[in-house]
């Protein structure tokens, strides 16, 4: 489904990606994990498609079609999708005339006609109730004084509304207590499929407990400098990351 | 012949159609000698610096139209807020056109100016309120010297006119280019409330130049609100002078939606002559290729406890200019006074320009007074956030400046209008979203 070759990225000539390979296949799920500014949430932007950074080497492939020229939108379209670490506030839009105007750009895409909105408020309903989300909150304007759970709640809620081939949460823990955690690693595990696959981006364990990764990577200094099974996020757990830079450094 | 030198002679063929025996035309008379000695504002005055008139004034206007044009309804009638009733009130070229208005005497006047001016049983209220709120500067000066029609509104004490009042001027554009100096008086008793819409429209691509003056009285506790829509065509130019006199107690709210036209200009002028009076300034200006909107706004604060609020948005794009200029005057006597502004602009292109300035004068020690103007480009995070989404860059676009400009969408009382102003705003950047904010 993904594969990145080689990848190399760059802003404002900082080169921040030395060099990344990974391959996620339908069904997977992979964990990203690695010291803070080693570069996982850039990778997931470059992923994504976001123009500040500069591919300067290697490539990305999805469903085995090069995405490196497309804009955002056209990934988003494709199936690509990112939780982001830091949502952003949208004052004057609110969460429901937001993820409406998502999914019917995309349904355009397509060539499908507007979802009716009967339909779509059908589906706005369920996955509010999937994600445990009050109705009230719908209203609001998106992201705007949401608290940092709330946030990662509304994200997970809009992956729940495209339906995304490929979703990549980044640090979408950060900022859960338990309850919410659980009602997000919930929405994450009822979305999941043999056809979809999941990059969690993720500094702890606790996560992993639920959304249970195939794979294990390490992310250090722009590299993926370790890969491993489950066990690997527990060790990381454990241990922490110095003897991960001993090894790099050595 | 320069515009100013056709004005002071028309007048003069002016006074043969009218009845010069009135106190009206005293007044006239009066305001014809103001303009001569003042002549068109230019842009050595510092209330003119960022505006000059020069251009629009080289065309060669017909002052009166010639003959009375007709149109119908259905070739104009997307110009209207038709899905709710309303009373009209419609001009053709300047003359009235009872084809398409609608108006009332019943337990109230909704009707013409020009038979205010006339008629005996208008004569006290006429005296009382004709050019008592405007001022003597040289353009609401020329328009009171030829003012003969516009809006009459005379809501009497204790009434909720449910239906909003439409006030249109149409042009017809049978002349190369044409004037025009609407006048309307409008007189909200205690109590009372009242919506209004107005707009100027030009029907083909020759040049008009309008020239109007509204002067609205609020009595006490009377709520009066006014709604703008400046979306006329690119060879269209409005001089708006608008005067508010408010009583205690009473709130009156103007919005401005200045979308389109060559040049626009809105002198906006609020006095609060009681205490607890609110007055509410709102502005949405979107403008492309070469338009340019100039807000004046004025709001004096004369007596104590009374408040003010202004939020102006605006959006540049290509070659646009937008000017705001936001005076507050709070006199000694006015304590307590809670005066707010803000000015936001958008500059969605770099060659568009905007020039902002707030003015207090404040001259009470007990006052909250706040300003602020910001100028910015759209959020480049924001952007990549609505794309990772789905939505394409342009559909992005125009949702953040939606999501911009919905303080002063949100305070729009009419939905029908605001579900057609949301349209507009949609046409103008191109977009169809398919939902109203
Ligand atoms: N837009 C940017 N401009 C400048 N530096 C950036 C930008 N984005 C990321 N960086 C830098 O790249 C490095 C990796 O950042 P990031 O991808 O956010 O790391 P992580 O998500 O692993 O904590 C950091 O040193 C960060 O400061
Ligand atoms: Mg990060």
């Amino acid at each position: 489904m993904l594969k990145i070759n080689n990848l190399h990225a760059s802003v404002e000539d900082k080169s921040i990606l030395k060099g990344i390979n990974l391959e996620v296949k339908p069904g997977e799920v992979h964990a990203i994990m690695g010291p803070n500014g080693s570069g996982k949430s850039t990778l997931a932007s470059v992923v994504a498609g976001k123009e500040d950074y500069e591919v300067t080497k290697g490539n990305i492939e999805f469903n085995g079609e090069d995405i490196d020229e497309l804009a955002a939108e056209e990934r988003a379209h494709k199936g690509v999708f990112l939780s982001f670490q830091y949502p952003i506030e949208i004052p004057g839009v609110s969460v429901t005339n937001f993820i409406k105007t998502a999914i019917n750009e995309s349904r355009k895409a397509q060539g499908l006609e507007d979802m009716p909105a009967k339909d779509m408020l059908k589906l706005i309903r369920e996955k509010a109730d999937l994600l445990e989300i009050d109705r009230k909150f719908l209203s609001r304007s998106l992201n705007e004084g949401f608290s940092g759970g709330e946030k990662k709640r509304n994200e997970i809620f809009q992956m729940a509304m495209l339906e995304p081939k490929l979703a990549i949460l980044d640090e979408t823990d950060s900022g859960l207590d338990i309850d919410a955690l659980r009602i997000v690693a919930n929405g994450v595990n009822k979305l999941k499929s043999k056809d979809n696959a999941v990059v969690v981006i993720t500094h702890y364990q606790r996560l992993l407990d639920h959304i249970v990764p195939d794979f294990v990577h390490v992310l250090y200094n722009g590299k993926i400098v370790k890969s491993g099974t489950k066990e690997l996020a527990h060790e990381l757990e454990e241990k922490g990351y110095d003897w991960i830079k001993e090894e790099v450094n050595a | 012949m320069e515009l100013k030198e056709k004005l002071l002679s028309s007048f003069m063929v002016f006074e043969n159609k009218v009845d010069i025996d009135t106190y009206v035309h005293d007044v006239r008379t009066d305001a014809i000698k103001t303009f001569e000695e003042k002549g068109f504002p230019s842009k050595k005055e510092e209330a003119w610096k960022y505006t000059s008139l020069n251009k629009i004034l080289k065309e060669d206007y017909s002052v009166f139209p010639k003959q009375e044009n007709a149109i119908e309804y259905r070739d104009v009638k997307k110009y209207f807020i038709y899905d709710i009733d309303s009373y009209k009130i419609v001009f053709i070229d300047g003359k009235y056109s009872s084809h398409l208005s609608q108006t009332t005497h019943d337990g109230m006047d909704v009707c013409l100016m020009s038979a205010a001016l006339s008629k005996p049983k208008y004569r006290l209220v006429i005296e009382h309120y004709f050019n008592k709120a405007a001022t003597k500067d040289s353009l609401p000066a020329l328009n009171t010297a030829f003012s003969s029609e516009g809006a009459y509104i005379h809501i009497p004490k204790n009434k909720l006119v449910e239906k909003p009042i439409q006030i249109i001027h149409f042009s017809t554009g049978n002349e190369s280019a044409t004037m025009l100096q609407p006048r309307n008086l409008i007189v909200v008793e205690e109590n009372s409330h009242v919506q209004i819409i107005e707009r100027h429209q030009s029907l083909t691509d020759n040049s008009v130049l309008t020239n109007s003056v509204t002067e609205i009285f609020a009595k006490k506790r009377a709520i009066v609100d006014y709604y703008k829509i400046q979306n006329d065509n690119s060879n269209a130019s409005l001089i708006d002078n608008t005067f508010l006199k408010q009583k205690q107690e009473s709130v009156c709210s103007v919005h401005t939606f200045a979308f389109g036209g060559k040049l626009t200009r809105n002198n906006l002028n609020f006095y609060q002559e009681g205490q607890r009076i609110d007055s509410i300034l709102k502005g949405v200006t979107i403008l492309g290729n070469k338009q340019h909107v100039d807000h004046n706004t004025l709001v004096h604060h004369i007596e104590p406890n009374c408040e003010s609020h202004q939020d102006y948005k605006g959006i540049f794009g290509e070659n646009s200019t937008g000017v705001f200029n936001g005076k507050i005057i709070v006199e000694k006597e006015a304590q307590k006074t809670n005066a707010f502004q803000s000015n936001n602009n958008i500059l969605i292109s770099d060659k568009a320009t905007i020039n902002t300035k707030p003015q207090l004068e404040i001259f009470a020690d007990d006052v909250k007074c706040s300003h602020g103007c910001t100028i910015g480009q759209l959020d480049e995070s924001a952007m990549f956030y609505m794309r990772s989404r789905g939505i394409p860059e342009k559909e992005a676009k125009a949702l953040l400046m939606y999501a911009f400009s919905n303080d002063v969408m949100s305070s729009v009382k009419i939905p029908e209008l605001k579900q057609r102003i949301t349209k507009i705003i949609a046409n103008k950047l191109g977009v169809n979203l398919g939902f109203d904010l």
